[in-house]
């Protein structure tokens, strides 16, 4: 790695300063992708900011209507909470299929949905559910905090310090890992709400994106067959070795029906 | 209760469950530096200058050697493991190796080909002198796989190889081939891939030397499998010192498969930068490094052929295959897909007639050597996939194709046509026998029940033969002065359980405690001469040199016991570890017979002094390292057309490896042989961008390594039919899992996906393969 | 501009003081500064697990864990789970049932299954196959490895 200074601020603001005096720094969650890339020499930042002595961040807060998970909260603790486990099973599933258990045990909300990787899950579940991003400035909505590969809609020094998430009627996560890295070369998140369906998709584009047309099939029949014949175009979708265009386009579908079923399974267990 | 054929649990986990092994990166040199290597980034290359003056001045640096600075010293390069009388082309010329030296001067031929060795004192200040380094190339154009390689016209890897061919090899009879396969009633053909793996042991290499001017000799801790065969590269070759001026030590190693049998140019390297710098130094290979730096292994293409008579028995086999050597010939590479897969040609079938055609081929990609096999998985691959072919096609049950062309019995010991003798054997009834583990009667029912499930089942069944490699080196037994027994020899444990099997057999023999044995392996100057571990020759050579060795102790320790008990030698015998005279009830346990063969005064004189090292003594187990371990795997998995993702629901094996000594370590064995097979069947691909020549699968990110959630749990069973070639019976272990598992997966692949109109599958079937068969069969 | 960071746990039980460079991590501090070389690096994408220890009573990666990060936690690493002459029933189990065969990935294998035996006293074949998803093996094809968690997970509830 490049050599950087470190600091653990014991606040919210504290942080927020570190970030405004210096414009080479970086914020470190659980470090589960920021350590890999400094490790590799992809990225020289010149201070890392350890947001792991704000307790504040961490933590799960439930509501009849919402979630609340502070951006810390490590994947683990996600995964294993009764609350989220029951209310939002998906979301603990989601969690629970992040990287492996020691990943798991280190690795954060807010870390990964900053990061906005691709193939990560988070953003799938994220704009599904159509959580809200509290920041130290402002809530940003789902469908507006994701705006491309790597990319997000926070400003430089704002920091993201809970993510909200509405408790919907049912939902259902389905993954297709990379046998290799274990990033989803497909995840898709349905939610189904009283306002409608949500139906979002990571690891097949630069950035989650979601399909209208599924949506409102689903709407009107909640059921996996209605998404069958909904196809996304290929070429807007990622080709590499382990996944071509076509082969994910067609991933979409089978993950998508599975979301569905899974859905409607676990909240037909709940009823 | 002896100690032979017992589950004995091993000895040396002792340290490697409490984190007390020691492996290279944990010896430490006082004072060590840091050895970095520059790599080049480009696959092919022409060196314009390299300028490290501002790397020389970097914080941290103590020094910098490039390859003009080796040339100009006269070190010496790299050489073959083939002599080249060994392996000529079919015309009688020599082939071509190329020409490695430490760091390249002139050319670079792929990507992660050593240039610059950087001496520092931490690894991140290396890694900064490395940025400053400014190397000029002037780029050239790569080739990137066989096909690339042999296209009319492509540009050389080499001038010296035309066409990129390093060795245009055939070995049988071609006329008579032909003439069989002219009127033969079928012929079974497949044009088959051989995908390319990187070996990727889970300890990474790495060397650590040290340079004493006292003495002006050398010592080298590394990352081997055998540190006999790599002292004479580096002292002989590239040193160019007398052997005994070098110790080569190989500590604990993390796991080899043959990819740690060669020198590589990192283990003279911190030598000479330790002579050159005053300080020693250790080089760690880092993984993405590894992906690049370490030799790869398979990455080959054939069009295999068997011609069939009206019984569906074998007249004639014909293959023509051209192997990617990768940018250099030099090492093991020639011979693995050439002389090696023709020792099992035929496995364990009749096969009155062959030709082989192969050609080696230079590619600007890594080095292709040895891993696990060598040659041998490769050809039970089209064998055994030619087989299942053939049973479809001619509509002879896979299990009867099999049975009506095994060598008989009663045929056995059998002389093939290419020149090795099969000594002993059983075939039908490993292959019954797992059959029957299998259910193999049972599987219809289970295929209808998958279906109902939407889901595809198959089942595949491969029957290998190995052929164990090796030769014979000596085994030194000493009775030393604390009262333990040290045993030498010339092999080199490196996960094999050695340190207990070899402990089984001396303690069996002489009557002694396992507990008070000691191995003393692979140290170049204080262990005996070997060639390491490789070829699964371990047990044979070292195992039968413990029982020959053992014989000389028994042997001497009689003479002594007969002085000691007043009685004549010819009346002495040894029995539960003692020696005991005719006639009388005393007994003298050998390690008191040993303790008083050194003491002065015990013995009469003209004895002692005959017995200068007491009763130790040394043996040598004779002959050509050939055992043929084989057996049948049957591998039942079910595809989930809807994503293609296929899970192996069981996986069954029965083996013959002659005598079994400890079954526990023997099942081990097999169970990561397996591993490895299925690996490279359903997962691992090592993939070069075309025309460029980067590698595309440079770590674990990209390169799918087998997780315990990727593979079952295995059914393995054996039958002891004794091999009659060597005392213990014994037919070596190691590579056979390897060996049969990669048929066996893909032939239950292409059972499943046959009903869908699949005829064609190549390795390795990963989700997005086999979604793909069926699409296009759809 | 680099600082240098103090950092103050335990380890195996013992407290340890130091001050290193910010960009340390946690397994090189164990290995070099400490002289603990049972933890070892086996990748660097953080994927093979053979670096594995317990930090606050969770396995982790130690070679994705900054030192700096560390301070004021628990650290527990192989020699500290148990030695030749009382060894821990997962090493133990491990033993028994011919988890290893080159030594490699096995300090990392033991912490990883300590940490799930420690919630899942008697689990199921596919339970233990989905949690060693983080630990990578070559030598054993992972078959007597997890016969080895299994035995030592029914093992610590015993004990």
């Amino acid at each position: 790695m490049y050599a950087f200074a470190y600091h653990k601020p014991r606040s919210l603001a504290e942080a927020g300063e570190l970030l405004a005096s210096h414009d080479e720094a970086r914020l470190l969650a659980g470090g589960m992708t920021l350590l890999p890339a400094l490790k590799q020499r992809l990225a020289a930042p010149t201070d890392l900011v350890d947001l792991g002595g704000l307790a504040d961040l961490v933590g799960i807060t439930v509501s009849d209507s919402e979630i609340a998970i502070g951006a810390m909260t490590t994947h683990a603790a996600v995964t294993r909470n009764d609350a989220v486990a029951t209310k939002i099973p998906a979301l603990a599933t989601l969690a629970g299929g992040i990287g492996d258990p020691q990943v798991r045990h280190r690795g954060t909300i807010g870390g990964s949905i900053c990061n906005a990787d691709p193939a990560a899950d988070y953003p799938a579940g994220v704009v599904a559910l159509g959580a809200t991003i509290v920041t130290d400035r402002r809530e940003i909505a789902a469908d507006d905090f994701f705006t491309g590969m790597f990319e997000t809609a926070l400003e430089p020094g704002e920091i993201v310090r809970q993510v909200r998430f509405p408790i919907p009627e049912a939902a259902g996560y389905a993954k297709f890992p990379n046998p290799a890295s274990r990033y989803a070369v497909v995840g898709v998140f349905v939610a189904k709400t009283a306002g409608g369906v949500r139906v979002a998709v990571t690891g097949a584009g630069p950035s989650v994106f979601r399909i209208p047309a599924m949506e409102s099939a689903l709407a009107a029949n909640f059921s996996p067959d209605s998404v069958t014949g909904i196809s996304v175009p290929e070429g807007e979708l990622n080709n590499d070795p382990h996944a071509t265009a076509a082969y994910r386009a067609h991933l979409i579908g089978v993950m998508a029906r599975r979301a569905v079923a899974s859905a409607r399974n676990t909240s037909e267990g709940e009823n | 209760m002896g100690l032979m054929a017992q589950p004995v649990r091993r000895i040396e986990d002792g340290r490697f469950i409490t984190g007390r092994g020691r492996y290279v990166d944990d010896v430490k040199m006082e004072g060590a530096a840091v050895g970095y290597l520059l790599r080049s980034p480009y696959s092919h290359a022409r060196i314009r200058a390299i300028d490290v003056e501002a790397a020389r001045e970097a914080p941290g640096v103590i020094g910098i050697i490039t390859g003009a600075d080796l040339e100009a010293a006269g070190v010496g390069h790299l050489g073959s493991a083939f002599p080249a009388s060994a392996l000529k082309n079919r015309d009688g010329s020599n082939r071509f190796d190329g020409d490695r030296a430490l760091l390249t001067t002139d050319v670079v031929r792929y990507v992660g080909e050593p240039v610059v060795f950087i001496v520092a004192t931490s690894q991140n200040a290396a890694k900064d002198a490395g940025e400053l380094v400014v190397v000029d190339y002037e780029e050239l154009p790569a080739l990137a796989s066989i096909d690339e390689a042999i296209a009319d016209g492509a540009p050389l890897v080499w001038p010296e190889a035309p066409g990129n061919i390093a060795l245009d090899w055939e070995q049988g009879d071609e006329a008579a081939t032909e003439a069989a396969f002219a009127t033969a009633a079928h012929v079974t053909s497949l044009e088959l891939v051989n995908n390319r793996i990187v070996v990727n042991s889970m300890e990474p290499r790495g060397s650590a030397g040290r340079y004493d001017p006292a003495t002006d000799s050398y010592e080298l801790y590394a990352t081997t499998q055998g540190s006999h065969p790599v002292s004479d590269m580096v002292a002989r070759r590239v040193l160019r010192i007398p052997s005994d001026k070098l110790r080569v030590v190989t500590p604990d190693v993390g796991g080899g498969f043959g990819l740690k049998m060669s020198t590589f140019a990192e283990y003279p390297l911190v030598l000479i930068a330790s002579k050159q710098f005053g300080v020693p130094v250790k080089w760690m290979s880092e993984r993405t490094e590894a992906f690049l730096s370490d030799s790869h292994g398979r990455d080959l293409k054939s069009k295999a052929e068997l011609a069939f008579d009206r019984d569906g028995r074998i007249v004639a086999y014909r293959i023509k295959t051209d192997f990617n050597l990768g940018a250099y010939g030099l090492g093991f590479g020639p011979g693995i897909q050439s002389v090696i897969p023709m020792f099992v040609v035929g496995g364990v079938y009749k096969l009155p007639v062959v030709y082989n055609h192969c050609r080696a081929v230079f590619t600007n990609t890594v080095p292709v050597e040895a891993y696990r096999g060598a040659g041998r998985p490769e050809a039970a691959y089209l064998l055994e996939r030619l087989m299942d072919m053939a049973s479809r096609e001619m509509g002879i049950p896979q299990d009867e194709l099999r049975l009506r062309n095994f060598i008989p019995n009663d045929e056995l010991p059998y002389h093939t046509i290419n020149g090795v003798t099969i000594d002993s054997g059983d075939f039908p009834r490993n292959l019954r026998d797992c059959l029957v583990n299998a259910d193999w009667a049972g599987y219809p029912a289970r295929k209808a029940e998958s279906a109902g499930k939407g889901l595809l089942r198959g089942i595949g069944l491969a029957y290998y033969m190995e052929k164990t490699v090796g030769g014979p080196t000596a085994v030194e037994i000493k009775f030393t002065p604390n009262g333990r027994v040290e045993v030498g020899v010339g092999t080199s444990s490196h996960g094999q359980g050695h340190e207990t099997a070899f402990a089984q057999i001396v303690a069996d023999k002489l009557g002694i405690p396992m507990d008070i044995i000691d191995l003393n392996q692979s140290d170049s100057l204080r262990a005996p001469y070997g060639g390491g571990t490789g070829g699964s020759r371990s047990l044979w050579n070292s195992g039968n040199g413990i029982l020959k060795a053992a014989d000389n102790v028994i042997a001497k320790g009689a003479v002594v016991a007969a002085a000691l008990l007043g009685a004549d030698v010819a009346d002495v015998s040894f029995a539960d570890g003692a020696f005991q005279a005719r006639g009388s009830n005393r007994y003298l346990p050998i390690l008191d017979v040993a303790a008083a063969a050194r003491e002065s005064g015990k013995l009469e004189g003209a004895l002692s002094e005959s017995l200068p090292d007491g009763i130790d003594a040394a043996g040598t187990h004779e002959g050509r390292g050939d055992t043929f371990p084989n057996g049948c795997h049957i591998c039942e998995l079910e595809i989930d057309p809807e994503t293609g993702v296929v899970k192996i629901l069981a996986y069954n094996v029965v083996d013959d490896f002659g005598f079994v000594i400890n079954p526990l370590i023997v099942a081990g064995q097999v169970h990561g042989g397996i591993a490895q097979g299925i690996g490279q069947a359903l997962m691992e691909n090592c993939l070069y961008e075309p025309g460029s020549a980067q590698l595309l699968s440079g770590s674990f990110m990209d390169y799918t390594m087998p997780r315990a959630d990727d593979l079952p749990s295995f059914g393995f069973a054996y039958n002891e039919i004794l091999c009659t070639t060597n005392p213990l019976g014994i037919k070596g272990c190691g590579e056979a899992g390897t060996v049969g598992a990669a048929p066996a997966v893909m032939n239950a692949v292409l059972d499943a996906l046959w009903e869908k109109g699949v005829r064609h599958v190549d390795m390795p079937m990963t989700p997005l393969r086999v979604w793909e068969a069926l699409r296009a069969a759809a | 501009m680099v600082d240098s960071v103090k950092v103050a746990f335990s380890v195996n039980g013992k407290a340890v003081t130091a001050e290193v460079e910010p960009r340390t991590l946690l397994v090189t501090f164990l290995r070099e500064h400490l002289g603990l070389t049972g933890t070892h690096v086996g990748c660097d994408t953080s994927q093979c697990g053979a670096c594995c220890v317990h930090l606050d009573g969770r396995s982790v990666k130690s070679c994705t864990i900054l030192t700096a990060q560390a301070d004021g936690a628990a650290i527990t690493t192989i020699e500290g789970l148990g030695t030749p002459e009382n060894l821990h029933p997962m090493q133990q189990a491990f033993n028994e049932n011919h988890g290893l065969q080159c030594g490699f990935c096995t300090p990392g294998m033991i912490m990883s299954a300590t940490d799930f035996a420690a919630r899942n006293p008697d689990p199921a074949e596919h339970e233990v196959r989905e949690w060693l998803e983080g630990n990578i093996c070559r030598c054993t094809g992972y078959h007597n490895i997890v016969k080895s968690v299994q035995a030592g997970a029914r093992a610590m509830a015993q004990g």
